[in-house]
């Protein structure tokens, strides 16, 4: 006699899965608390460097990002390799931060317009010509608090 | 009348549902916690700005190349040995004449004190990359937080990040943080770069 026989037509109960949704919803308020909308649609290529220093940057509303690097990969046939800025959603000159500066400052309170962080993302592989002259501009229209954006990272290799 | 059964709800898509909100919350946010080197730069510059003398003694020079070279003080060196050369300056020595002045000034908690007249110039060239730049920006920024730190835990016990938390909730301890930084005031003064040397 075969061990391995068919049990007759006994079918194996469902798994239950009642408790799958509770599951999945779970992880879902997880990712809504934990994480933020993404705002802007990057159109450089930003690697930003490592450093050991850093600090964390408080209250995200009061931060406005610079974003410097080379075009994307599917942008370079018509932008090329030269590292370029991006402000909100587009490409920019130097000559467009002063409106960028003002208009951040104009949606935030007037009570807090002097408190406006600004990160720069740079890709570590850019020149620091086009970083110098960003900051040569910001210097300008008083926007004097920045911040480098960079990686956390134990050591520093040579 | 007869009670009539209520047939249960189908919930067997919830789940489904449930997962499309989670792929879509997973594709459009990020998580990356915001971190970075914080720096003031200074005010626009004057029209006719004054010079300033400072004596040669009092700056400790860092100079970097197009092609991501460090020359510090005269002396070409590596990234990694800035922190201690750094360090060693801005700590000073009151009986070498090419260190640093010193100047008594009024410190909180300690009263008038020797304080160190140093001042960190940082210069680099359009060509230099900007993780060389962040790099030695770190190691700066590194040598006034190790000094600071030492500084803390030998004068109050805490490390200088102790203090900053606990800066806001007792106001002795807000005294002790500004008597550190009154001592190690970070002086990192970023001179206008140079076009010389290497391809833009």
């Amino acid at each position: 006699m075969s061990k391995f026989r068919k049990k007759g037509n006994k079918s194996q109960p469902a798994v239950n899965t009642a408790a799958l949704p509770d599951i999945v919803f779970m992880l879902l308020f997880f990712f809504m608390v934990t994480t933020t909308m993404r705002e802007t649609t990057l159109k450089v290529k930003v690697v930003t460097p490592k450093a050991t220093e850093v600090e964390k940057l408080e209250r995200k509303s009061l931060v406005s990002y610079i974003y410097i690097g080379e075009p994307i990969k599917s942008l370079q046939a018509s932008f090329g390799t030269a590292p370029r800025i991006q402000l909100n959603d587009a490409f920019a000159t130097k000559e467009d931060l002063f409106q960028f500066v003002e208009m951040e400052k104009d949606k935030r309170d007037e009570a807090e317009r002097n408190l406006v962080t600004w990160s720069l993302k740079v890709d570590q592989k850019t020149k620091m010509g086009i970083v110098t002259e960003v900051k040569q501009e910001l210097r300008k229209v008083n926007a004097l608090k920045i911040n480098y954006s960079t990686k956390k990272t134990d050591k520093i290799l040579d | 009348m007869a009670k009539r059964e209520i047939s249960e709800i189908n919930a067997g898509s919830m789940a489904d549902i449930a997962f499309l909100l989670l792929i879509f919350f997973l594709v459009t946010t990020t998580m990356d916690t915001d971190t970075g080197l914080i720096r003031k730069l200074p005010p626009p510059p004057e029209d006719n700005p004054e010079d300033i003398d400072v004596k040669q003694r009092n700056i400790f020079e860092v100079l970097v190349n197009a092609n991501d070279q460090l020359l510090v003080e005269g002396e070409y060196i590596q990234v990694s040995e800035l922190r201690a050369k750094a360090k060693e300056f801005i700590k000073g020595d009151k009986n070498n004449p090419d260190m640093p002045e010193f100047k008594v000034e009024d410190v909180p908690v300690f009263g008038p004190m020797e304080v160190s007249k140093q001042i960190v110039s940082l210069q680099n060239d359009n060509g230099t990359s900007y993780e060389m730049y962040i790099k030695v920006q770190n190691e700066l920024i590194g040598a006034y937080s190790e000094l600071r730190n030492e500084l803390a835990n030998q004068k109050f016990g805490k490390s200088y990040d102790e203090l900053v938390a606990q800066s806001e909730s007792s106001e002795l301890i807000g005294q002790q943080l500004d008597a550190i930084k009154a001592i190690y005031p970070q002086r990192i003064s970023e001179a206008e770069p140079k076009k010389i040397g290497g391809a833009k």
